[in-house]
């Protein structure tokens, strides 16, 4: 093949090649019309950019609120089972910040926004610009932040101060992907110092609150889950599989006291489920005669409180 | 309960795997005790028998259609942390991290965090419209964005509140709510930039507002020098179009960043001039300093690791060789490095990473450990591209405090017990 015979062929394959590249736009989809745009284009800025037509005042604000928004966030704006519109402002540098929105929020125009977009919660975008500017009156107003007479427009909104205006910093390094990093951990392999210890673990009251763990992973693992929680089990079976109807009874007495003995014996006695639960463990003579009750040392100590507390309780099957 | 003491082990000894003699003694008193699901051993099936399963014919093709885990994987499934969200229609479901392999997270056991309930939105009248700060505003159809040149990606999907609830204390038991509100997935979709070049940006412009279409209709503002550098435009997920949970139809991707930019049900992108401080930029996702000031736009999630075998909850059964893995990832690129200690962070030992390894994405490491049957302390720590080193507990709080909710990437800790239990620690 001639060295020019070469040419004209790569020159037609850059050609084809060129014919199969991207284009500069690939024009998919079509201009969006100003209508289209209008009916979602709902932000609002802290500039104002974006506040629509529109007023309402405090007044008209609670008669909204009461009626939609009040079964979630408290008649005064104080329930905290959803977000806590009022209160807490000047709390969040002290140990327990209480983060309403009266206390947080840096600007009115975030408030209309949410509103506007975002509630009431089971029918959000269903509210009027008016009706948006006079919930945001009235939330402000729970604030102390406008007075009771105040209406909000479009003008006025941006004139309103929050009380947490200035409580926002971007000098930090979250904001770039280069950012500079607040801590400076070094990678030490060994003897490394000082030596920490154990500051936390669960707490106890929170122990049980998630539930079974066993059930929580797959049944073939390499680290096994406890089969059940002790609190899990309920403590007639407790006391089946550990063996105590061998020796006692409900209501008559066997080998040992019946239950409804030991709950009549300790009635009134604040300690007697710790006492009991030790009994239980450690086992013990004496004080129902001369037959020793074993010990069960195989009993965790929260299953063995359990039952003290079932026995103490009538031992109800 | 004060009182309370660690429950021995699942006692499940298969015929050929005899325990050790000194877990009969550690045991012996739990065996007794372990009744429930894991006593239906059935020797009908073992050998030398021959199993039911293969005695019988199986079930036809198409049993399951769309194919789901077996019914003994119940378990693995996504979980609420009771009380930390007052309702379930602005809440989230954990990923059960202690349960998976490898890197990515099937699609169904991602965890999934709603503001206001999940929308069921038609593909057919679902649009995106690109606005604002453009030279021409366009409104695309589902089918407009998948004739778009496509990209596939792994990354991660990290909630900023990820491991917030333990800021202060140990508050939950299991790797699944300690760290489960992560997910990683093959993603794919049309690049960002592809669709702004499009529109045509304003030089003037700087930053991208984000909208989904769902009741919320949540809005994050973008920084634009990231939405054209990685942020994708997303509707597939692990070989499938996005799950519902995950933003159905479409979903933007802001790699490395916290989960909540990456909005879902995409419906709307406006190019403006300045940071919009939407609710999820003001009264939430803002970081709360000592001194009362919040940190605000806190985007990247920074460098973390956690071992997710033994994890909280887990109980080791026998001493000798066990396997230490779990999962890193950073915000900023690669993960370089994990370390893992036995000791509390007294000596560290360097694990192999399962290759490749991805940039913002979760990276699986390995490292041997044999159990002498003594106490240990497990950690893990990363190091990604940038030399960044995560943190302990101690070194976070002494910048943030205690009260961040946000961020919290602090080397964590698994106390394992001579009884083999594991739980979760802090250690200062």
């Amino acid at each position: 093949m001639s060295s020019f015979f070469s040419l004209v062929v790569a020159f037609a394959l850059a050609l084809a090649n060129a014919a199969d590249a991207a284009p500069a736009r690939y024009g998919f989809g079509r201009p969006a019309s100003a209508q289209e745009i209008a009916g979602w284009d709902i932000d609002v800025r802290p500039d104002g950019r974006g506040l629509p037509e529109g007023r309402g005042s405090v007044a008209e604000g609670q008669a909204i609120y009461d009626v939609k928004c009040a079964s979630c966030h408290g008649t005064f704006g104080e329930s905290n089972d959803y977000m806590a519109l009022a209160g807490g402002v000047g709390t969040l540098a002290s140990d327990q910040p209480q983060r309403t929105l009266g206390s947080k929020l840096n600007h009115a125009t975030t408030l209309f926004d949410y509103i506007r977009r975002a509630m009431p919660f089971n029918a959000p975008q269903s509210l009027t610009s008016d009706e948006v500017y006079a919930l945001t009156a009235y939330v402000l107003n729970l604030n102390d932040i406008v007075p009771a007479d105040a209406t909000l427009d479009r003008a006025s909104i941006l004139a309103v101060k929050m009380p947490n205006r200035d409580g926002f910093t971007t000098d930090h390094g979250f904001i770039t992907r280069d950012g500079k990093p607040d801590t400076h951990n070094v990678a030490c392999m060994t003897n490394c110092g000082p030596e920490a210890r154990v500051a936390s673990r669960i707490p106890d009251y929170a122990r049980d609150d998630h539930g079974d763990l066993a059930e929580q992973t797959r049944a073939v693992a390499a680290n096994a889950t406890p089969a059940r929680t002790p609190s899990a089990r309920a403590p007639a079976d407790l006391a089946r599989q550990s063996a105590c109807m061998a020796c006692h009874a409900v209501s008559a007495k066997v080998v040992g006291p019946s239950f409804r003995d030991v709950a009549s014996k300790y009635a009134g006695d604040a300690s007697a489920p710790a006492k009991l639960a030790a009994r239980i463990r450690a086992g013990g003579v004496g004080t129902w005669g001369a037959v020793p009750m074993p010990a069960q040392p195989q009993l965790a100590e929260s299953d063995a409180l359990a039952l003290a507390r079932w026995v103490l309780g009538g031992a109800s099957p | 309960m004060a009182d309370r003491v660690p429950t021995p082990g699942r006692i499940r000894p298969a015929p050929e795997a005899p325990r050790r003699s000194f877990l009969k003694r550690a045991f012996a008193g739990g065996a007794a005790l372990a009744a429930g699901r894991a006593a239906a051993q059935d020797d009908a099936n073992l050998p030398p028998n021959v199993p039911a399963w293969t005695r019988s014919l199986g079930a036809p093709v198409l049993a399951s259609p769309y194919g789901m885990p077996s019914k003994h994987e119940a378990g693995v499934r996504r979980r609420e942390s009771p009380g930390l969200t007052r309702t379930p229609h602005s809440s989230v479901a954990f990923t059960p991290l202690q349960s998976l392999f490898g890197i990515i997270t099937p699609s169904g056991v991602h965890f999934e965090r709603h503001h206001a309930g999940m929308p069921e939105v038609d593909p057919h009248q679902h649009r995106l419209i690109v606005h604002g700060m453009v030279r021409e505003p366009r409104i695309y159809t589902m089918d407009d964005i998948l004739r778009f040149p496509s990209v596939s990606r792994v990354h991660f999907i990290e909630c900023g509140a990820n491991t917030g609830m333990e800021w202060a204390n140990v508050a939950v038991p299991t790797v699944q709510y300690s760290h489960g509100m992560i997910g990683c997935s093959e993603w794919t979709g049309v690049l960002l930039s592809t669709l702004l070049a499009e529109a045509g940006v304003d030089p003037k412009a700087a930053f991208v507002l984000a909208e989904g279409a769902d009741g919320a209709a949540l809005t994050r503002t973008i920084p634009l020098a990231m939405a054209l550098d990685d942020v994708m435009v997303c509707y597939g997920q692990n070989g499938e179009m996005l799950r519902p949970e995950q933003g159905y139809p479409l979903r933007l991707l802001v790699p490395g960043v916290q989960g909540v930019s990456s909005v879902k049900w995409l419906r709307r992108l406006k190019l403006g001039d300045t940071p919009w401080n939407t609710r999820e930029e003001s009264l939430h996702y803002v970081d709360l300093m000592p001194g009362g000031k919040h940190r605000q736009y806190t985007w990247i999630q920074e460098a973390k690791s956690v071992i997710t075998s033994p994890s909280g909850g887990q109980v080791i059964l026998d001493r000798g060789f066990h396997e230490i893995t779990g999962l890193a990832w950073s915000g900023r690129g690669k993960v370089r490095r994990v370390d893992v200690s036995t000791d509390g962070g007294r000596n560290w030992r360097t694990a192999k990473l399962q290759e490749p390894i991805h940039t913002k994405s979760l990276t699986r490491f390995r490292i041997d450990w044999r159990w002498d049957g003594g106490p240990a302390l497990l950690q893990s720590r990363v190091i990604d591209e940038t030399g960044y080193v995560q943190p302990t507990t101690g070194q976070l709080r002494a910048v943030r405090g205690t009260r961040s909710i946000y961020h919290n990437n602090a080397i964590h800790t698994w106390r394992v017990a001579a009884t083999g239990e594991v739980s979760n620690v802090q250690l200062l």
